[in-house]
């Protein structure tokens, strides 16, 4: 380990463009604020592939370059000055590159950068450039200390940081009142999620006496024998948080009205990254929880169930950012699952690829809403392919993929899981038809928003539809070239490259025949779900309001998300509200804290009344209590010296005269 | 001042130093006009000092003399203040009687 990789680097490159477009953007040029914001993400990714490409020299162990100039993994580069100690515990600024982070790193600062590309064209006639970019480099500043971190704390800090980017970049338009309301729900809601990552930290404090992520895995090690019990209360607190970050039941509710922020922020921090945040600490965390099968259970269950629950919704939302907001839940609740089934491997590969047609998803969605003029309503749209056609193209290829068509990425990652779900036991069958059911229900909903926003007539007489400038295609280009091909490398590789960082954890019992037959249900399912939405949306666009008006609940329930919000709302945000005003505000507030103010201010006013009369105003009667204290000051002293009677001292003064 | 021991006996001059300081003390407190309060105040400090010279030639002991000189200086430099507040006092009374300065009663 003699070559420095100077990890540092990667997350402080952004933290520096983040200072110099934060303080000096709004004084700078147009061009200079976005070299200064490509360049941050852009040698941020040159220093990661550089780190690939010295570690992996290492892992094929070549012959022509001997172990001198190998960098082995993990890598961990520590500050030399430790950052907390106290008593007992010591954190280190610790950056830890094992295979995990940097497949997660090349993801953020690939897909970061692409993103960033796409937003110098997007943003270009917006308000608050500057700012835009300053948060964006931001964004990737934390979320690369949260991948490297080698600590608890330091991936809180992080995990904290991309929080507050989210709220930033979520209410970039701050003038709407929707944005600012959009930012506040999506930090309060992670807060939620965010206090059961905090106590789970605690607990893991308690129980190992370090929060090191590798000192946690060798005490796990030597304890053979520990199982369950505090470690299924770290790993549900864990849960909690992840749900939080990773939008899932029953924390999902701030993901959808996230969609408020610019879209290409949707791409980079609510679809291809912020949010598998969860998915990553799980899968860093899996010594944890391959120590609780409560725990993964959990997971695997809230996974199956977010992924269904948000497809169901998907299907009735006519917002395109919302279908593929609720698209997103629903694919993390897939990761989820994966991890639920010990499939880490799987779920950290459908976390790339996701995050490679979500991404571009996003981003031709973007180009849509682009060319519309800020349209986002499906409804409005139609017949866009002939005047968008990259956009059309590239995101035909997104829509085929997340639909889990062969040989598109999301078809191979998609199978890892459900493949791994299926070999689970008899639990394991149901999340796999759950899995199925949900990728059925992809398809619909994506080919439903295929079919409405580039097929038939154009529905609005007064857009004129444009092609977005090349700053915008370009990276639509590149990721629907990695939609195609991410897949290509193939569960197997992928998990072998993994094994060493989080283990080989399914046992990839080689059946092919079982896998064959799964394979082509799950392609038969995805076709099906594209004839449904076919013949729905193309051949017979009539029928989806039939449909509804002869289902009228289920319509409504549907489209009014379950009415989720609105329960939250009712079931604790009002009875918050109406605690927090009457019970804290007018009993606890006015009542007992007020009271008590009030009580001693009128003892100090009452003893004031009384002592005020002392104040005569007379200097003779201040001079007489001076003297009388002065006197009574005298008897103490003389009674003190045992001189009473008072006579004594006289009389010795008188003897001693003579 | 070897006389002082010959021909006073000291408990004379400390009687003496205690009827002067009562008689400051009674003055302070019953007499109306701001600058005999003023004078009462001197009288007591110097029948203090005097009390301080006894003791210091008694024993020897040549820090109770020094503490005279202390004593004198604050006590001039109170004159000087105090004299000060009383002119001041006057111009805006126009009356020196203790009982009359009362402005700052409720």
């Amino acid at each position: 380990m003699n070559q420095s990789l100077h990890l540092w680097l990667i997350p402080l490159l952004p933290f520096a463009g983040f200072l110099l477009n934060g303080i000096l953007g709004p004084r700078m040029p147009k061009w200079l604020v976005s070299a200064i914001g490509l360049l941050a993400p852009l040698l941020s990714f040159a220093l990661v592939l550089n780190a690939y490409a010295l570690t992996s020299i290492s892992a094929a162990s070549c012959a022509g370059c001997g172990p001198a100039t190998a960098v082995v993994l993990p890598y961990v580069e520590t500050c030399p000055h430790p950052w907390l100690a106290i008593g007992s515990l010591h954190v280190d600024f610790s950056f830890v590159l094992d295979q995990l982070s940097l497949v997660m790193l090349l993801v953020v600062t690939g897909v970061g950068f692409l993103i960033h590309i796409y937003s110098v064209g997007y943003m270009a006639h917006e308000e608050g450039y500057a700012r835009y970019f300053s948060f964006l480099n931001l964004f990737l500043f934390f979320m690369t200390v949260l991948v490297l971190a080698g600590n608890f704390l330091l991936m809180f800090v992080g995990w904290e940081g991309v929080g507050l980017a989210s709220y930033l970049l979520i209410g970039f338009y701050f003038q709407r009142n929707s944005a600012a309301a959009a930012g506040k729900k999506a930090f309060i809601v992670n807060r939620i999620g965010d206090f059961g990552f905090l106590i789970g930290i605690f607990l893991i404090l308690t129980t190992f006496n370090t929060l090191t992520f590798n000192q946690i895995a060798v005490a796990l090690a030597l304890k053979t024998g520990m199982q369950g019990g505090v470690l299924t209360v770290i790993c549900l607190c864990l849960l909690l948080g992840a749900a939080g970050k990773s939008a899932q039941l029953p924390l999902y509710v701030w993901l959808p009205d996230a969609m408020e922020g610019p879209t290409p922020v949707s791409a980079l921090i609510h679809a291809a990254t912020m949010v598998t945040a969860g998915v990553y600490m799980i899968a860093r965390t899996e010594f944890l929880f391959g120590r609780s099968p409560f725990a993964l259970t959990t997971v695997a269950i809230v996974g199956a169930a977010t992924a269904l629950f948000a497809a169901t919704i998907g299907l009735a939302q006519n917002d395109i950012k919302r279908v593929l907001a609720y698209s997103t839940i629903s694919q993390l609740g897939y990761m989820f699952l994966a991890c639920g089934v010990a499939a880490y491997s799987a779920a950290i590969f459908h976390l790339v690829t996701h995050a490679f047609f979500k991404a571009l998803l996003f981003l031709a969605a973007g180009s849509v809403i682009h060319a519309m003029g800020g349209e986002q309503d499906m409804r409005k749209m139609g017949g866009l392919r002939k005047k968008l056609p990259v956009t059309f193209w590239t995101m035909t290829v997104a829509v085929f993929t997340i639909a889990g068509f062969p040989p598109l990425a999301a078809f191979f990652s998609k199978d890892a899981i459900l493949y791994a779900a299926f070999v689970q036991g008899t639990e394991g069958k149901i999340l796999w038809f759950v899995g199925l059911l949900t990728a059925m229900l992809t398809a619909i909903y994506m080919f439903r928003l295929w079919y409405m926003t580039f097929f038939g007539e154009s529905r609005t007489a007064d857009a004129h539809p444009h092609e977005s400038p090349w700053s915008m295609r370009a990276p639509l280009v590149i990721l629907a070239l990695l939609s195609i091909c991410g897949g290509w490398i193939g569960i197997e590789r992928f998990s072998a490259y993994l094994a060493p960082a989080i283990g080989l954890h399914p046992a990839v019992s080689s059946t092919p025949h079982l896998e064959l037959i799964l394979t082509i249900v799950a392609v038969l399912v995805a076709l099906e779900g594209w004839l449904i939405a076919d013949k729905y949306y193309r051949r017979k666009p009539e029928r989806p309001a039939q449909l509804a008006a002869a289902l009228p609940i289920g319509y409504k329930l549907l489209a009014n998300k379950y009415y989720v919000d609105e329960i939250y709302d009712a079931v604790l945000v009002k009875p918050l509200f109406a605690v927090s005003q009457y019970v804290l505000g007018w009993i606890v507030d006015t009542g007992i804290l007020g009271g008590i103010t009030w009580l001693l201010a009128g003892i100090a006013n009452l003893s004031g009344m009384i002592l005020q009369r002392w104040q005569s105003g007379n200097l003779r009667s201040y001079a007489a209590w001076l003297m009388a204290a002065a006197t009574v000051v005298l008897l103490f002293v003389l009674i003190a010296q045992g001189a009473i009677p008072m006579a004594g001292p006289l009389t010795h003064f008188l003897g001693s005269g003579h | 001042m070897s006389f002082l021991q010959h021909d006073v006996p000291l408990t004379w001059y400390l009687l003496l130093s205690a009827v002067l300081f009562s008689l400051g003390v009674v003055g302070f407190l019953i007499k109306r006009n701001l600058i005999t309060v003023f004078m009462s105040i001197e009288l007591m400090l110097n029948a203090v000092n005097l009390s301080f010279v006894v003791f210091a030639y008694q024993w020897h002991e040549v820090k109770g003399q020094i503490f005279v000189f202390f004593v004198m200086v604050v006590a001039a430099a109170e004159a000087a203040v105090g004299l000060a507040i009383i002119i001041a006092v006057f111009r805006v009374r126009a009356t020196l009687a203790v009982d009359r300065i009362d402005l700052m009663k409720l």
